[in-house]
């Protein structure tokens, strides 16, 4: 059985900010889309299906948003699907629009993920409520907070590491026109001397709530041979999911992301993806999930992944790059924070990053997670089409 | 040439008024076992899974990462979820098989209305702008639809009372309503108790596979031939209520006017909604609609539409259809559809 290929050819974002008050929701996801469709050079009419993706609708409190924005995506007479796999989302809805390209079923499709975080509090949206969860387990970082202790506990990591990813992170924001925080006086006593919220994890090394959306346009061969930039081609996608609580989970590094990425590099040849991957765009919300996903990844050996973050081989200018962008750290729409990641991706194998390119950027990894850890989606992308 | 693909089994939960004794997982796992143990697989023998829920039911985010832990997602498992009817999870679950990254697949659904006040709730669905602060609620705008094509003359009272009465007509041990149900009082005119669905929790799912692994663990695979969805605009001043192009469409891509089909299970939560599918979908007296009862007798939210689905493809696995057509849909006044068409080998 041959899939077809599937090739980004557009993308397009918005500004990020922690409020957008002169947009509607159909107004922030149809700027983003149209932004795509520019850089792809194509129309509405070119478009075969949508698929959007977000995290919980009571974000918004508009229960299943797809309906309502069918007209603001031009998808009036076209199939729409809509994808909600928690925080892993954005990826997985690329992932499906992606198949459908793969499987032939569409030539060309529009995938899109938003939040508008403004319209609500992310804080108390993520706190479910007694009796669904213990009390005082407030937000993410109070679910995150005890995996990242367990964490340095595991492998003897100094308390410093976290601080260093959450500088370098803010610091490459500032290079990207699109990421929410641009903290110019940015510096590390600044972010060591922040408060703690849920120790260990400090309020710089958190990631902000942002109102923005994120579009890509999807296509197969024929599509990007007309394509008027350069595409990105799909070399490998997966998806990974495990229970919330069971007793033998690993939360530190949970056995769903190891088979989801070893399944990524299987399809796309990757032996040894420190050496065979250029840069990563990683889904890290509070800083210490970069070490952590390091090895999760296989970028790095058990208990070694914050050695790499210490000596400075994440940075923008080092070996393995990781979140070019600013990542999570400085720019987050929940729903649209994993497609964020699979379209920094492309947009680094396009050679479209700009500032914030890698030079020679060849195979660059997309990654979001969810849930309780429990949700990854991957994609692997080039700047050359996969061998056939 | 397209990969084939059939529903191999199909399971569902009695639909219940309240079900306040079981979690969503508790409702949701005898399901799940049921439609496993028909073909003989376990759970890590399942190449991908899909859901469909919607978290407003239940009044809290992210509710769908619990139902996971009921699968059973141990050793990890491809997976993931629509928050749409679970109609559409099979959608992503037959591109998945389509492209050949899996050969089986599991998918379910599942809701439960009881926790708030369903007619209430659906009204979140709207332009959150323009209309939802107004709280339309769900019977009326079906009411207007109802209204239309009556002012149309495309129906009249009497013609839906009996679409009710031959609904609740059913043999169906998981019908919520079923038997002589009075046509009842008006709850919003022109549409009486009778021609509303009941409110109920329930779930539903079904298995997909592949080819010659559908044909070893399924002694008559109902076969889709075609599949196929669409959406039209949001606002209701802009669509022609008395008609449904998006259901057209989606039935001319899934081939469902190749050939006349016996059976048809269609997603009409009111009786005025069936008239216009009906002529939508070109379905003559030839055609036998709803068996099940359809939505009329069992409207589990997010389950209804793969029930349907599993209804029609549960006919052809007991040889009592050969071509069958199963419907969808979303949204207010039938804004979205699916259509799918199933057929068994030739007897």
């Amino acid at each position: 059985m041959s899939k077809e290929l599937v090739a980004v050819v557009g993308i397009g974002q918005t500004k990020h900010v922690a409020a957008r008050r002169d947009v509607s929701i159909a107004g922030l996801v149809r700027e983003a889309a149209r932004r795509a469709l520019d850089d792809a050079e194509l129309t509405w009419a070119d478009i075969d299906a949508v698929v959007i993706g977000k995290a919980p609708d009571f974000f918004e409190g508009v229960m299943m948003p797809e309906l309502y924005l069918a007209d603001a995506l031009g998808a009036v007479g076209k199939p729409m699907l809509r994808v909600h796999t928690a925080g892993s989302v954005g990826g997985s809805t690329a992932l499906v629009a992606a198949n459908l390209v793969a499987a032939r079923v569409h030539s060309t499709v529009l995938t899109l993920a938003f939040e508008k975080q403004s319209e609500s509090n992310a804080m108390w949206g993520l706190s479910l409520p007694i009796p669904f969860q213990q009390p005082l387990l407030a937000g993410a970082g109070g679910f995150f907070a005890p995996h990242v202790r367990a964490y340095m506990r595991r492998t003897g990591a100094p308390d410093t590491v976290g601080s260093l990813v959450a500088y370098k992170d803010r610091r490459n924001a500032l290079k990207n026109p699109y990421a929410h925080l641009h903290e110019h006086d940015i510096t590390l006593e600044k972010v060591q001397a922040s408060p703690m919220l849920w120790d260990p994890i400090r309020y710089s090394e958190t990631c902000p709530s942002s109102d923005g959306a994120c579009a890509m346009v999807l296509t197969d061969r024929a599509g990007a041979a007309r394509a008027p930039r350069p595409p990105a081609w799909m070399l490998g996608g997966a998806m990974r999911s495990e229970p919330t609580l069971f007793a033998g989970k690993d939360a530190v590094s949970p056995q769903a992301g190891k088979d989801c990425a070893a399944d990524v590099y299987r399809q796309a040849g990757i032996a040894d993806p420190r050496r065979d991957i250029d840069a990563v765009e990683m889904y890290v919300p509070f800083s210490w999930y970069e070490p952590m996903w390091l090895e999760n990844l296989g970028f790095a050996d058990e208990g070694e992944g914050w050695k790499l973050t210490e000596a400075g081989v994440t940075e923008l200018d080092g070996d393995l790059p990781v979140n070019m962008s600013g990542g999570v750290l400085s720019t987050n729409p929940i729903g649209a924070s994993g497609m964020i990641r699979f379209a920094e991706a492309a947009l680094q194998a396009r050679g479209q990053a700009g500032e914030h390119q890698v030079e020679g950027a060849r195979r660059v990894l997309g990654h979001a997670y969810g849930g309780g850890s429990q949700f990854f989606s991957m994609w692997l992308v080039g700047s050359e089409p996969p061998d056939a | 040439m397209m990969r084939e693909i059939a529903v191999i089994a199909f399971a569902q939960s009695d639909t219940l008024r309240s079900t306040a004794e079981v979690s969503e997982v508790e409702m949701l796992m005898p399901v799940l076992h049921d439609v496993v143990a028909q073909t003989g697989l376990k759970t890590a023998d399942i190449g991908f899974t899909c859901s469909g829920s919607c978290d407003y039911l239940a009044g809290r985010a992210f509710s769908f990462t619990l139902a996971l832990d009921g699968v059973g997602a141990w050793p990890p498992i491809s997976e993931s979820h629509v928050e749409m009817d679970g109609a559409w999870a099979l959608y992503e679950a037959w591109t998945k098989l389509l492209s050949g990254d899996a050969d089986t697949a599991l998918v379910y659904a599942y809701g439960k209305s009881s926790p708030g006040s369903l007619r209430d709730v659906l009204t979140r669905q709207l332009d959150p702008y323009y209309v939802a602060p107004l709280w339309p609620d769900s019977v009326a705008l079906a009411a207007l639809q109802a209204q239309a094509l009556i002012d149309a003359g495309d129906t009249d009272e009497p013609e839906l009372a009996t679409i009710g009465a031959r609904s609740r007509a059913t043999d169906n041990p998981r019908a919520q309503l079923k038997g002589p149900v009075p046509q009842g009082d008006y709850l919003v005119r022109p549409l009486r108790t009778g021609d509303c669905p009941p409110i109920g929790d329930g779930a539903a799912a079904v298995v997909l596979a592949a080819g010659e692994r559908a044909r070893e663990l399924c002694e008559r695979p109902a076969w889709i031939r075609g599949i196929d969805h669409r959406i039209e605009a949001h606002s209701l001043g802009v669509r022609d209520l008395t008609d449904s192009p998006s259901t057209r469409l989606a039935a001319e891509r899934a081939g469902a006017f190749e050939r006349p089909v016996d059976t048809a299970e269609l997603h009409a939560p009111f009786t005025s909604q069936e008239v216009v599918l009906r002529k939508a979908l070109r379905l003559d007296d030839s055609t036998r609609v709803n068996p099940s009862g359809g939505a009329l007798a069992a409207n589990p939210m997010m389950a209804a539409g793969l029930a349907r689905i599993g209804e029609a493809a549960a006919r052809i696995h007991r040889g009592e259809s050969d071509r069958a057509l199963a419907h969808a849909t979303s949204g207010p006044c039938l804004q979205q559809n699916l259509v799918a068409v199933l057929e068994g080998d030739p007897r």
